[in-house]
């Protein structure tokens, strides 16, 4: 039994793959949050007059707000007067296309293994890359928008095409949400928009790459995707940080738009800097990603592997608002080392016949904490609403912990609310069932890993799903040897 | 191919076994059976390595290595299986995923390339039918909500794919209704050449009639007393174990 527990702990104690910096010349905006930096911000993007007002609305309103205490997570107080706000890579001008890209960033987004290179790139999916503070590249720009797909960072957005930004942007999550939420409205800096006309059915992945680089920088980037009457589209979000002894803010805000007969398929790998094994350093990842399902029939799916960040607090849920709309949570969340993770959703049934589904893994290992934290509430007129949730734990040695928040609000009889719980640990029977194969302890656990977040990893685009099966195998190495 | 010498074993502080000696060859079948709590599985155990167990004389050579000193997975690979008496369940694992993973792990051992899907399949396809195992069995996770006697044809499966010099089945035909017996004892036949040694451990007599072993050899307290032919193995089954342990207390009286 010791040596078994003696194994887990040598696999849990791997390397960070995507630690380094990149060395190129960034436009810094110094130290602290003032109105006067965020006007600085919204020059330096060159905002319209409303987009400025809409920031400092944002951050008056914040600073009347209190830092959330409710998580099961355990950090000290978050200085934001020591904190980057704006941080760019410099380039001369305006890019008209990729080969214009800084080859020091090139050489970056290939050692993470992100080729922007069109001819190079996997076929179907298209890429936008946010570094820091900004939006550095977006690829297939073209060809999406011959079918009348919008996908530009969130700067570009602001500019081309301000009607939809002013219609949509915080209707999902207002800028009074939350602390981090507030936050995020004043001072965000790019991201992703994707807007996907009537009845197109996009023909490839859209993806966001994240990247945080400069030291002391925080990470405030804003997606937005909008969905009109029956159309389609899958979009993924992947980040990493170089490893860094400071811990960095990540404070996000990702909103989706789902009109009637639409789907929108969300899917995140995140990959934040989780600190060293002390738990020294890694990024805080507070995040408030929020669907609606505005029209009859529509659906909304988040699909989540968490396995970075120091700290994760996140809880991307469905509004689900039209008739027969569906919403659903697939989150597989791993922490090791010192890593704490609160993440969850929050399916909320306004509308008939609505359905949800809620299917979260949970891995825990090293002395991490690891947190399910989710609400279903069915309102008075959702007749007929349906969820079913499965929560499921799996811990790896003795030191670490697994929990689960559910919390259901029924308000009318005619709904249907289950919510299933397990929680195992890697037992030494399978561990030595495995080894008695000839397979050893290390690719057993991978093995019963990934078996046990199958559900997950299955709805995934396939592309992601390898990766993120290494991922997860990577973030357990050398917990067992 | 095995020679057990004196093996003292204990569990938790407790000794288990107390002595024992075997000798086995390559193509011969032996049977140990015994009472309950005679050390029969715990004999299991420590030939596969299980880390609880502690040998605490004694030596076992396998091959002309020292096997006392290989983790339980170098035991596997250099052709040692055992056929668990409780398969463990592994979810989301499917059988054909665990078996391949197992195979491939083995032929790396061995310095051998992995086996390509299609020359896998094959091999499975041929395999299937040496241990009557259903296709459906094969895509499941291995061992989840399989019945007694699936999880025992899974195991003979697994020993067909995994083809080892060595195979001790533990109490494979406990649990096993009378065809379940007869289609696992076909099987292990079917795997009998003489290249391939097999330790049968068992309570009973029955699965030996198919079996029909070289050798029986009877464990009490931890201690090989009686060993023979299988002649040996109905004598047993016709008297029990008491009129051993009778003998033996006279044994030990004297």
């Amino acid at each position: 039994m010791k040596e078994e527990i003696d194994v887990l702990e040598q696999t849990v104690a791997s390397d960070y793959k995507y630690g380094f910096v990149t060395d190129i010349d960034t436009d810094v905006v110094p130290k602290g949050l003032s109105a006067e930096v965020i006007r600085i911000i919204s020059t330096k993007k060159n905002e319209p007059e409303w987009m400025l007002n809409w920031r400092l609305k944002a951050y008056h309103h914040w600073l009347t707000m209190e830092e959330p205490e409710w998580a099961n997570v355990h950090y000290p107080p978050i200085n934001f007067q020591d904190i980057i706000y704006y941080a760019a890579p410099k380039k001369k001008n305006k890019l008209n296309n990729l080969d214009e890209v800084d080859p020091e960033l090139l050489k970056t987004f290939d050692k993470l293994g992100i080729s922007l290179n069109e001819q190079k790139r996997l076929t179907g999916v298209a890429v936008d890359v946010v570094m820091d503070s900004v939006s550095v590249a977006t690829s297939f720009k073209k060809q999406l928008s011959e079918i009348g797909v919008i996908f530009c960072s969130m700067s570009e957005a602001i500019q081309d095409h301000p009607d939809l930004v002013k219609k949509y942007l915080g209707s999902v999550v207002p800028m009074t949400d939350n602390y981090f939420a507030a936050l995020n409205a004043a001072v965000f800096t790019d991201g992703s928009f994707c807007f996907i006309p009537k009845g197109v059915r996009c023909p490839m992945e859209l993806s966001t790459y994240f990247r945080i680089n400069t030291e002391g920088a925080g990470q405030f980037e804003r997606t937005l995707i909008v969905a009109e009457d029956e159309a389609y589209v899958s979009y993924l979000e992947g980040c990493t940080a170089p490893m860094r002894d400071e811990n960095q803010l990540h404070a996000a805000v990702v909103e989706l738009v789902a009109h009637t007969k639409s789907e929108i398929k969300y899917s995140t790998v995140q990959n934040w800097y989780p600190g060293d094994e002390n738990g020294k350093g890694g990024v805080y990842n507070f995040v408030t990603k929020r669907g609606i399902c505005q029209g009859d029939h529509s659906k909304i799916s988040w699909t989540q592997v968490e396995t970075g960040s120091a700290i994760t607090w996140k809880y991307p849920s469905v509004i689900l608002k039209g008739d027969n709309s569906i919403g659903e949570f697939y989150s597989v969340a791993l922490t090791n080392n010192k890593q704490q993770a609160d993440t969850g959703t929050k399916m909320l049934h306004i509308g008939k016949n609505t359905r949800s589904r809620i299917v979260s893994k949970g891995i825990s290992a090293g002395r991490s904490q690891n947190s399910y934290r989710g609400l279903v509430r069915a309102g008075k007129n959702a007749l007929n609403a349906r969820n079913y949730s499965q929560c499921d734990s799996l811990l790896l040695g003795d030191k670490c912990g697994a929990h689960t928040f559910p919390y259901i609000e029924s308000k009318n009889k005619t709904a249907v609310i289950e919510h299933e719980a397990t929680t195992s640990k890697i037992g030494e029977d399978q561990l030595f069932y495995c080894r008695q194969r000839g397979i050893d302890a290390e690719t057993a656990v991978a093995l019963i890993v990934t078996g046990f977040a199958k559900e997950v990893m299955n709805q995934l685009p396939m592309e992601f799903a390898v990766e993120a099966q290494k991922l997860l195998a990577i973030s357990l190495e050398g917990s067992v040897g | 191919m095995l020679s057990i010498k004196n093996i003292h074993a204990s569990v938790e502080g407790k000794q288990i076994l107390n002595g024992i000696n075997l000798e086995v060859k390559a193509g011969e079948v032996h049977a140990i059976m015994g009472p309950n709590g005679s050390g029969k599985s715990t004999l299991a155990s420590i030939l596969a390595g299980r880390e609880d167990y502690e040998v605490t004389e004694g030596s076992v050579f396998f091959e002309g290595n020292d096997m006392l000193e290989l983790s339980p997975e170098d035991r596997a690979r250099e052709g040692l299986f055992l056929a668990f008496q409780y398969p463990v369940e592994i979810p989301g694992v499917s059988t054909t995923n665990f078996i391949k993973t197992a195979l491939n792990e083995k032929r790396k051992y061995n310095g051998q390339e992995p086996l390509d899907a299609v020359s896998f399949l094959k091999m499975m396809k041929q395999k299937m039918q040496l241990v009557e195992i259903d296709k459906s069995l094969l895509t499941r996770s291995i061992n989840e909500g399989f019945s007694g006697g699936e999880k025992k044809r899974n195991e003979i499966f697994q020993m067909a794919m995994l083809e080892p010099k060595l195979a001790i089945l533990d109490e494979t035909d406990s649990g096993l209704d009378i065809d379940a017996l007869r289609i696992v004892a076909n099987g292990v036949n079917k795997l009998r050449n003489e290249n391939r040694a097999i330790i049968v451990i068992t309570h009973y007599q029955r699965l030996l009639d198919y079996l029909q072993p070289d050798f029986v050899h009877v464990l009490v307290n931890g201690r090989i007393v009686r060993s023979g032919t299988k002649e040996l193995a109905l004598e047993l089954e016709e008297k029990g174990y008491d009129f051993l342990k009778d003998e033996l207390s006279l044994a030990e009286a004297l």
